[in-house]
């Protein structure tokens, strides 16, 4: 059995519009271990949203290897990757992509709607209670996504990501959208669940939010400029309490 | 094994659920969206209804004349409109409605008639009404039962009796509830011993009211109220149906001879045939039935691009949703299928309303007198089997652009 999740080798991506041509990703070799905590940094154009993207299985590359879990994702096709996708991979977006007027428990079902074979309702829903239970939203499973806040929103985002027992979690700038508490608590979500094994990958363009992952990969112009283990690792139980304090400093003065 | 078979099947439903649900979701668009396909089913099933209706009325009405009948018209010999019809200028004699009693086998009665609208005097009443003599066969022929009373005699033909069998609205209008045998009616100022009174048959073709007359011996009328020496029509009776047109043949020969015709010289005398009659007015009421159902089957078509026009505008406005699900997993096929099962349902549902609209307005139209309009089973089947296709024809087109959707685009969509 292989421990890497990913194994990436020599990976290409590349646009062409006209005559022009754009490498967005220009050869990216990469192995990520599981259980791993994997932030990819980069200022816009970098390539590392088209590299997410295909490793979200989302986006096929032009050239190079993409193993995921062992199997050669490139030569796949559509529904087979929308398999894949279902079974082994949890998206959380940074604008939530719940869907409105539907319940957070309903919202969380969605994968397994498209699960095959088929998992019966009952087990659909006790899944996704659960699921809602693991990121602390289980007094709230028959709320709609309007009734939720930013960051509640995000944790059933977080929880339809883990519904299906995936081998990995892809966030793209999850705590985008959010405040710096809110954002805190969420990065502490996705601690929570990486010390339970689950191996998340994480697209930001914020070193703070970078800081809380185990490794940082910063790309350049569609190549890995920098990929090393986080030395200045911090933890969201930590940040809360320098919160607080600083907050009530300010109320003070 | 089982799962693999029923699992399909399972996905279709719950489909089907979502499908469902993205509807009750924006209700009032899709109410107005299903208009279009309720106008259209509605319509359809209704004219088809009343087409159904039209016709049985007609064919009641042919048959209520009696069965097997010709009727033999004088032509006038004059070009003379004045004179045209009148009676006195005919070329139809009862010298021919004899050779046709003597030497056509197949006729089995006959009646010549002569019609005229007078006043009616009875009871201290006034009634303008027809006035039809015939001959003692007519009621035979007519297939018209008495309701008391008799009908007048050969003998009382010969003898140009003044006698009047009344029809059932003249008599009430005269004597009200009053039983009118044995009464007298003035006509002309002539008075007439009623005999008979006929059964109400209600309104005959073109929907004058046949209750209101009073039948005479046509020598009465002929002699006494018109002074006219011809018939106006005759009206024959043939023993079976497949003799109709060898009869209309015989008839023809005769009276051509008669009337001493050269080759090449048109009839001066029409033939109509009762079942041609109803074959005519049959294909016409059809005609303009299909006509109608089609007309208003276009509406469908109008029906369809408004369902094809709304489901677009859903695909768009949920670009992200679908996204979404392509991300968490859904198959091309699945989002196809929602899609394609969302506009089906929106024109099935729209069909059935329609139906249910069509069959209140045929119910409606039942309130009319002798009128009958019926749905037709096959009718619904078309209806519902058009609102399928159109369901499946506009909805295609969108759901297919759905599925094929980049989900990484789609995902981004504001």
């Amino acid at each position: 059995m292989n421990a890497s999740v990913i194994e990436l080798d020599n990976l290409q991506k590349i646009y062409r519009t006209g005559d022009v041509e754009v490498r967005a990703v220009n050869g990216v070799s990469l192995r990520i271990e599981r259980g791993d905590f994997v932030a990819i940094m980069g200022s816009s154009g970098s390539g590392k949203s088209t590299l997410m993207n295909m490793l979200g299985c989302l986006d096929q590359p032009t050239d190079g290897q993409y193993l995921l879990d062992g199997v050669d994702v490139a030569r796949l096709g559509r529904s087979e990757l929308s398999r894949l996708r279902n079974l082994k991979i949890g998206f959380v977006f940074q604008s939530f992509n719940l869907l409105s007027r539907t319940s957070a428990c309903e919202n969380v079902e969605l994968p397994l709607f498209y699960t095959n074979p088929h998992v019966p309702l009952r087990d659909r829903r006790q899944r996704a209670i659960e699921a809602l239970k693991k990121v602390g939203l289980g007094e709230r499973l028959y709320n709609h996504p309007n009734q939720l806040s930013g960051g509640q929103q995000q944790r059933v985002a977080i929880a339809r990501a883990l519904v299906n027992n995936p081998e990995l979690v892809l966030a793209d700038e999850p705590t985008g959208n959010l405040d710096t508490r809110t954002s805190i608590e969420v990065m502490g979500l996705f601690q929570a669940l990486n010390d339970a094994g689950i191996t998340v990958i994480m697209v930001t363009h914020e070193l703070d939010i970078a800081a809380y992952c185990k490794r940082i990969i910063v790309m350049r112009d569609g190549r890995i400029i920098r990929d090393e283990v986080n030395a200045a690792r911090i933890f969201a139980n930590d940040q809360r309490a320098v919160l607080d304090a600083s907050e009530q400093h300010a109320s003070l003065s | 094994m089982i799962q693999a078979l029923t699992s399909p099947l399972l996905r279709v439903g719950l489909t089907a659920m979502i499908a469902f649900r993205a509807l009750r979701r924006n209700k009032l668009r899709s109410t107005l969206t299903a208009l279009g396909i309720i106008i259209g089913v509605a319509s359809v099933v209704s004219i088809m209804a009343l087409g159904r209706g039209t016709q049985k009325r007609i064919q009641d009405q042919v048959s209520s004349l009696g069965s097997n009948l010709l009727v033999i018209f004088s032509k006038s010999r004059r070009t003379n409109a004045a004179s045209a019809g009148s009676g006195q200028s005919g070329n139809l004699t009862l010298a021919d409605v004899e050779a046709i009693r003597r030497e056509v086998r197949s006729v089995k009665a006959l009646s010549p008639e002569v019609t005229l609208t007078a006043q009616a005097v009875a009871n201290g009443r006034n009634w303008s009404t027809t006035i039809a003599g015939e001959s003692p066969d007519y009621l035979h022929i007519r297939d018209w039962p008495l309701a008391r009373g008799s009908m007048f005699t050969e003998r009382e033909l010969r003898t140009s009796a003044r006698v009047a069998v009344i029809g059932s609205r003249t008599s009430r209008e005269l004597f009200g509830p009053l039983h009118p045998v044995g009464q007298t009616v003035r006509i002309k100022n002539m008075p007439f011993t009623i005999i008979g009174q006929l059964e109400s048959k209600g309104a005959g073709i073109g929907g004058a009211d046949q209750d209101d007359r009073i039948v005479i011996p046509y020598t009465t009328a002929m002699r006494r109220l018109t002074g006219e020496k011809y018939p106006r029509l005759v009206t024959l009776q043939i023993s079976s149906d497949d003799l109709m047109s060898a009869a209309q043949e015989q008839i023809t020969a005769l009276l051509r001879q008669r009337h001493r015709l050269t080759d090449g010289r048109k009839n001066d005398f029409d033939i109509v045939n009762q079942k041609e009659i109803a074959d005519t007015v049959n294909s016409i009421t059809t005609t303009l039935t299909y006509l109608l159902g089609g007309i208003a089957g276009l509406s469908l078509l109008v029906g369809g691009i408004g369902i094809m026009n709304i489901m677009l505008v859903s695909v768009t406005e949920r670009t992200r949703e679908i996204g979404t699900r392509i991300a968490v997993g859904a198959q091309p096929r699945d989002i196809l299928l929602q899609f394609l099962i969302e506009s089906i349902t929106l024109s099935l549902l729209s069909g059935a309303i329609g139906v249910a609209l069509g069959y209140g307005v045929s119910a409606a139209a039942t309130m009319i007198p002798n009128f009958h309009p019926s749905v037709s089973t096959g009718s619904i089947v078309v209806a519902f089997g058009i609102s399928f296709a159109v369901g499946v024809f506009f909805g295609f087109y969108p759901a297919r652009k759905a599925a094929n959707m980049n989900p990484i685009a789609a995902l981004r969509f504001e």
